[in-house]
Order: C-alpha cells, then sequence, then structure tokens
C-alpha cells in the first residue's frame, strides 16, 4: 500500500465531521471518494493534506507513519492537491503559474525561459499539452484544470488529490481529463478523486469508496459494482424511481419569436431564436455553455434587452418589459449563478429566501416577519436545508443548501411558468432527488418549465421536448423519446442529424 | 511662449516630482499586495515633518533622512498591524492615519519648537544641491540636471530597481502573486502577510524620503500640511501607472510637469488661485482618460465568479 489511513476520526466539538474512517490507496490507482455534501469526504482530504489534524488516527505512507502540520509537509511527501477553485493566478503565464514556490534560476533571479523550457519538458513527459507562455485568464477551464494538474506534477507529487475536478468543464474537457488521468495513472500516479458525479467515476476510478455522515459505508471495486449500488450507499436508502405522468400540454405560457441578440464581435449572440413552452411541459435546452443559453434566459427574464424578437409570458407581451413586470406576468426564475443573481451572499437565510416576496408579505411598507419567518423555516424543512439558523449569512451555506433554498423560494411564486437553470449544479444526489421531484410535481400541477442543464442526464430524465443551442440558434429539436446522449452530443457540437 | 517652456522648467519638473514619484512607487508596492494606501499623504507629511527635527537635532542631513525613515516605519507599522492582522478596512485606516499625522505634526511643532503654523531655522542644513561636473556643462542636459538633490536621482534609481524586483527575480515574482490570489499563493506555502508587511513598510520608507525631499529639498523649514496633497496625486499616478513602476513613473512625470507649469504660469500674472488648480485638473482629466479598464474586468470577473 502507497498510502494507509486508519481510523482517522476529526471532532469540531460535539460533532463528528469523521469517524473511524479507513482509507487505502495502492500506487498507480485511481481511487474515488463519493458521497453527500456534507459526508466528510473534504475533511479526509484536508487531513491528508496538511490543512487539519485528525483528532485520531494514523496515515502511514509506504509503510511509515507520517504527520503533516501544513500543506508544505504534504507537497514535500509528495501528495499534491488540485482544489476544487482553481488556485491560479490569472495574470500570469501558464509557465509561471506552474513554477512558482520553485522557481527555476540562479540565486534570487527568476529565469523565465528556463521555466518555459521546463513547462514544456513536464507537458512532453506527461502527454499534457499546454502553452506555457499563454496568460493563464485567456484559457479555457479545461486547460486551467491541466494547468493545475501540471503544477501539482512539478512540486514532485505521487498522490494527486482531486477534488470535484469537473465541476467546471464542458463535457469534451471532461473526457480529455478522464484520458489524462487514465494516462498518468499508467505513467504510476496514483489519483484521489473526490466526485459526485457517478458516470465519471465509474469511468475512471478501480476502487470507489463511499462515505455517508463522517463514516465509511462501503469500498467496492468499479467491476463489481453499478451505478444503482454506489447511490443507495451514498444515500442510505432506496432512491425513488421519478416518474413522468403523460399530460397533455395546455397554452403556451412562454412564447419566443425571433429573438436576436448582436454580440460584440460582429457575431450574433443569438440569432432569430425562437421557441415555445406551453403549460404542464418541461422543455429543455442543452448545448456547451457560451451558446447563448445564459444570454436566452437573461432577454426572457428581463435582465436584459434583444435587439430584436418579441417574448410573451403567461399570453402578455413583456419585450422590454423590467423584471419585476416580467415576474408580475407570470415568470420565476431559478437562475444559473446563484451566487450572482440568485442571492445576497451577506444577506441571512430569511432575507434571501424573502426576495421576490417582499410585495407580498408587507403591510404598508412593513415587513410581516412573522409570516415570513414562518414561510422560510417551512422551506428549510421541507428540502432539508443545513443552516445554523434563519438568521445564519447565506455565504455560509454549503453551494447545495443554498440552491435548495433558491429553488424553494422560486417554486412558492406558484408562477404558471418557470425558468429552471442548472436547477441541481453542485448539488448531492438526495437533494437532485427532491428538486427533480418537485419540479416534476410543478409540471403535473400544470407549469410550463424551459430547463436549461449543462448535464445530460438531468435534460433527459426531465423534459418532454429537448431543444438543443449551437453558437446562438435552435439546432435541433427532439421529442422525449428521440433524445438519446448521443444525438443531443451531435447537434450540440455543431452537427446535424440525417 | 517662449518664457513658459525653456529647460528651466524641465529641471523645476524634476524637483517637483521626486516627493510625489517616490509616494508613488510606496503606493504601488502597497496596491500590488492588495492594500490600498490611502495614507500616503500622511506618511509623508510625517516624514517632513521628522526630518526638519532631526535635522535640528543633529545637524545633519544624513541622520536627519535616517530619523525621518525610522519614524515613518514605525507609523507605517501601525497601519499594517491594523489592515493586515487585524483586518480593518485598509481605506479607513488610511484615512485616520492621515488625520493622525497632520494632528501629529501640528501638536508636535509646537510641543517641540514652541511655534505655530512653521518652523524655519537658519542653523539647519538643506539637502545637497548636485552640480556635477562634466554633465553641468553639455548643453541642454547640463540645465536640466543642475542643482538637483540626491533624492532626485535616487527615486528614478528606485524605480528601476522595483522594476528589476518585480519582473527579475524570484522574490518580486512572489511578492506579485501574493497581491494577485493570496488564497493560491498561500496553498503553495508563499507568506502573504510577510509580503504585506514588506510592501506598507517599504511604503514608509518611500514617503519617508519624499517628506524629507518637501522639508529639506526646495526649502528648509516645516509648515503645517505642507505636502498639500502630494499624497493623494501620488495615489492618483499609482492607479493612472497601473501600480506598475515604469507607468507610475510617466504619471508622475506629467504631474510633475504640470505642477512645475503652475508656478511658472504665476509669472505670468495669471490668478494664484486659477493656475495652482492646474495639477488637480490634470488629476482628474486624467482619471477620465486613462481610466483602468482591467478594473472594470475584474470587477465583472469578480462579479461573475462561482463563489
Amino acid at each position: 500500500m502507497l498510502l494507509q489511513m486508519d481510523s482517522i476520526t476529526k471532532k469540531y466539538g460535539e460533532f463528528s465531521a469523521n469517524r473511524g474512517i479507513d482509507f487505502s490507496l495502492r500506487a498507480g490507482e485511481v481511487h474515488a471518494i463519493v458521497g453527500e455534501n456534507g459526508a466528510g469526504k473534504t475533511t479526509l482530504m484536508r487531513i491528508l493534506y496538511g490543512m487539519e489534524q485528525p483528532t485520531s488516527g494514523t496515515i502511514r505512507l509506504n509503510g511509515k507513519e507520517v504527520s503533516f502540520a501544513s500543506p508544505l509537509d504534504a507537497i514535500q511527501s509528495g501528495i499534491g492537491m488540485v482544489h476544487q477553485h482553481f488556485m491560479l493566478f490569472p495574470s500570469f503565464t501558464i509557465a509561471e503559474n506552474i513554477v512558482i514556490g520553485n522557481e527555476p534560476g540562479a540565486g534570487a533571479v527568476f529565469d523565465r525561459k528556463q521555466a518555459v523550457k521546463t513547462v514544456e519538458e513536464l507537458c512532453e513527459k506527461f502527454g499534457m499539452k499546454v502553452d506555457p507562455q499563454a496568460i493563464v485568464s485567456s484559457t479555457a477551464p479545461g486547460v486551467q484544470q491541466r494547468v493545475e494538474i501540471l503544477k501539482v506534477l512539478y512540486q514532485g507529487a505521487d498522490i494527486i488529490i482531486l477534488d470535484e475536478p469537473t465541476g467546471v468543464l464542458t463535457p469534451l474537457e471532461v473526457q480529455e481529463l478522464l484520458e489524462a488521468i487514465k494516462q498518468l495513472s499508467k505513467q504510476g500516479k496514483s489519483f484521489i478523486l473526490i466526485s459526485h458525479k457517478l458516470n465519471e467515476v465509474l469511468d475512471v476510478a478501480d476502487r470507489i469508496t463511499v462515505l455517508r455522515d463522517g463514516a465509511v459505508t462501503g469500498v467496492v471495486d468499479k467491476h463489481a459494482t453499478d451505478a444503482h449500488e454506489i447511490s443507495r450507499l451514498m444515500v442510505g436508502r432506496e432512491l425513488l424511481e421519478l416518474d413522468r405522468k403523460p399530460i397533455t400540454p395546455g397554452d403556451k405560457v412562454l412564447e419566443v419569436t425571433d429573438l436576436s441578440l448582436r454580440g460584440t464581435k460582429g457575431k450574433p449572440v443569438l440569432d432569430a431564436v425562437s421557441l415555445s413552452v406551453r403549460a404542464g411541459e418541461i422543455v429543455g435546452v442543452a448545448g456547451i455553455s457560451g451558446n447563448g443559453q445564459s444570454e436566452l434566459l437573461q432577454l426572457i427574464s428581463g435582465l436584459a434587452q434583444p435587439d430584436g424578437g418579441r417574448i410573451a409570458v403567461a399570453g402578455k407581451d413583456v419585450t422590454g418589459k423590467a423584471p419585476r413586470d416580467i415576474r408580475e406576468s407570470g415568470l420565476a426564475h431559478i437562475p444559473e449563478d446563484r451566487y450572482v443573481w440568485g442571492a445576497n451572499r451577506t444577506a441571512t437565510v430569511m432575507d434571501t429566501g424573502l426576495m421576490g416576496h417582499h410585495r407580498r408579505l408587507q403591510k404598508s411598507g412593513l415587513l410581516k416577519l412573522k409570516d415570513i419567518r414562518a414561510l422560510v423555516s417551512g422551506w428549510v424543512q421541507k428540502f432539508s436545508i443545513k443552516t445554523g439558523s434563519l438568521e445564519t449569512s447565506t455565504q455560509y451555506l454549503s453551494g447545495g443548501n443554498l440552491q435548495k433554498l433558491i429553488v424553494a423560494r422560486e417554486l412558492e411564486q406558484g408562477t404558471p411558468f418557470l425558468i429552471a437553470a442548472e436547477p441541481t449544479r453542485g448539488v448531492d444526489i438526495g437533494a437532485m432527488e427532491t428538486i427533480h421531484g418537485e419540479l416534476l410535481k410543478r409540471r403535473e400541477e400544470g407549469t410550463g418549465i424551459l430547463l436549461v442543464s449543462s448535464e445530460l442526464t438531468e435534460i433527459l430524465k426531465l423534459s418532454d421536448r429537448v431543444l438543443v443551442m449551437y453558437e446562438g440558434r435552435i439546432a435541433g429539436e427532439l421529442s422525449a423519446k428521440e433524445a438519446t446522449e448521443e444525438k443531443l452530443g451531435l447537434l450540440m457540437a455543431g452537427g446535424t442529424l440525417q | 511662449m517662449e518664457q513658459l517652456f525653456d529647460l528651466a522648467l524641465i529641471n523645476s519638473a524634476l524637483r517637483v516630482l521626486t516627493p510625489i514619484l517616490l509616494a508613488a512607487l510606496g503606493g504601488a508596492l502597497c496596491s500590488r499586495v492588495g492594500l490600498f494606501n490611502v495614507g500616503l499623504e500622511g506618511f509623508m507629511l510625517l516624514g517632513a515633518f521628522s526630518a526638519v527635527v532631526g535635522n535640528y537635532y543633529f545637524g545633519n542631513v544624513f541622520y536627519a533622512i535616517l530619523f525621518a525613515i525610522a519614524i515613518v516605519s514605525i507609523f507605517s507599522l501601525i497601519f499594517a498591524y491594523l489592515s493586515i492582522n487585524l483586518r480593518a478596512n485598509v481605506i479607513v485606516v488610511g484615512i485616520a492615519m492621515n488625520a493622525l499625522a497632520a494632528g501629529l505634526t501640528t501638536f508636535s511643532l509646537r510641543a517641540i519648537f514652541d511655534v505655530k503654523g512653521a518652523f524655519y531655522d537658519n542653523t539647519m542644513v538643506g539637502l545637497p544641491k548636485w552640480n556635477i561636473p562634466v554633465i553641468e556643462d553639455i548643453p541642454v542636459i547640463g540645465p536640466i540636471l543642475a542643482g538637483l538633490t540626491p533624492l532626485v536621482y535616487l527615486s528614478f534609481l528606485i524605480a528601476g530597481l522595483m522594476w528589476y524586483y518585480f519582473y527579475r527575480t524570484k522574490s518580486g515574482f512572489r511578492f506579485l502573486a501574493a497581491g494577485e490570489n493570496p488564497l493560491a499563493a498561500k496553498s503553495v506555502g508563499i507568506r502573504v502577510a510577510r509580503y504585506q508587511y514588506g510592501a506598507v513598510l517599504a511604503s514608509g520608507v518611500l514617503c519617508a524620503l519624499a517628506g524629507a525631499q518637501l522639508s529639506l529639498g526646495q526649502v528648509t523649514m516645516f509648515t503645517e500640511g505642507m505636502t498639500a496633497g502630494r499624497g493623494f496625486i501620488a495615489l492618483v499616478a499609482t492607479m493612472l501607472g497601473q501600480s506598475g513602476p515604469l507607468g507610475v513613473t510617466a504619471a508622475s512625470l506629467l504631474f510633475g510637469f504640470m505642477d512645475a507649469l503652475s508656478i511658472r504660469f504665476q509669472g505670468l500674472a495669471l490668478p494664484t488661485h486659477f493656475t495652482q488648480m492646474l495639477p488637480y485638473v490634470v488629476t482628474i482629466l486624467a482619471m477620465f482618460f486613462f481610466k483602468d479598464k482591467s478594473f472594470q474586468k475584474d470587477a465583472l470577473k469578480q462579479g461573475s465568479s462561482s463563489r
């Protein structure tokens, strides 16, 4: 065994984040750790990386007991970590980002030419291509992910921890990353992969450790398991089968005609997009991010103004109206980026929940705090949102819990039309199940839902119809029956179905 | 126009730009590590005062400058402790330091010298004014460089050194990294707070030199509030130069030239108060025309980041 962690326990006061966890890693192995948010994955890795000290338990590296007081110790012992949020310097070149902390050059002088050369050799050796002289901020997330891995390799890591590495990547970039992981593990590098995307885990991992509530619920071999078993181990019960009852769609609750938006570089961002959503229907919009989906949503919700075309919500023309008017016409909106559009980070949970309901829950300009409190605490219970109290600042909620709060808030609007943009981004399987269930329930109640998601599985699971956006146009439309991952992937990449 | 633009004007521009350049370089160091130092004005004022005090007691310009550096360094450490260790809002701390410096110098002027408004003593020696042999006889360059204090040369030397430090040394690279993304810098073992302390301390030293040039350079006296907003102009030069040594030098040159020009205008029977506006008007115009678009981009990027 290359690495052996024995009965690791970590207590924060009364709360145990890790309870007697055993974990082992062989040389050249890809070992995935999966579990819901708060299951203890990150704590375990922070302990391994020297960012936290375990309350009890031992770590052995090549059979020798070690203890890391800081990440620097871990790095020196050949453990590297790629954080969920990139630790890069955007205005520096790729080479500079990789060599930082151990720069080449004699004495105090930093030899940048040598840095470029070293990085080129590193790329060569590990078969990962990057342009060492490119500025990081001008590169795609997939490249930045590669830079992070190269940085860890440059530091001499043999064990590489990847924390949710595919969160910001496009499907193609995810493929490239998984390929790179496989290549590197063949060259003897070992990986610990933290993820909750089971298809990726099953693709690349050799073994999978499942955590729930700070304890190990199973260590399984890839060949002896399937997604079903893993999710059962993660959630601790059987997942409910979602069923989509057949429903005859009603009137159009959204009608978009020839919507256009000019871009900055001559190319239109949206090019005469027309689509409609009927009551009781979920219309999925698939596409690689950056093909106009975000802009489409911003135009529909009134956050930006179109250069041409018409938008009607619930039969009313709302083109050029302010977001408030559009919402009053019958729109609720689970926004794409929960931190930018969905919440005020410094406001309390209660205030974030109140947003959009504040005109209703007031009496002569004074907020009806009692009613608001009852409403928000109702959501907290129903969606099991983990928060200290209603007065907790929103920024302390984990991404998944904040997402649940926003979903609850927007569903409460009870509007005939709902935009659900990336409704389950970053949430765990249990929460995803809840959110999907709620969306389907709203569909049965006759709400029309426009679902935009970069997760094809989500689109396929929920949608009655699927539209694919490519370069600002609707590249194709498929019914739920026709739609498959392959067909959608083809359209998303700009191909056509023959 | 001949009496308006001549070589002596450039000479005078070099004299007046020196305090601005020195302070602006200090401001650039601070802003590169994420501490926008609004306290330059106060640092500089205290530097000017303590240089005069040192000069009075030691009777030696060199010791006077060392004394000023020591005093302003202590003062800047207060700034550093409040904003780095106690995480106080750096703008508020800067304003407080300015107010403190203004009060402290006025009070000390009374307490030490028992005078109000200004202190002058003819036993005090000012900074030496160099007339370099050979060079002073060269046409054009000679008159431009005539009678400049060593601090003028030093300020340009420091700008050059700073460029070398930032873009050629490992330590400078890490310094920039610490400012660009402190969290990422910590993750590779860079001690961010140490670089921040270094930057604030260096800005203190630079402002002490700037103050000394004010109170011992052109004249050899201290008057209350004699920095007259130069610290803020330096702050603008920092922003205008995008906190790069070369940009800051260029911006300071612009402001120094305008300052010199406004002094020159006074000789042309234009109302003094009007001509004194010139540097400040240019400051405002400069903000309009050279507004740094990358700031907006950064703000946008921050707004759209996922966390």
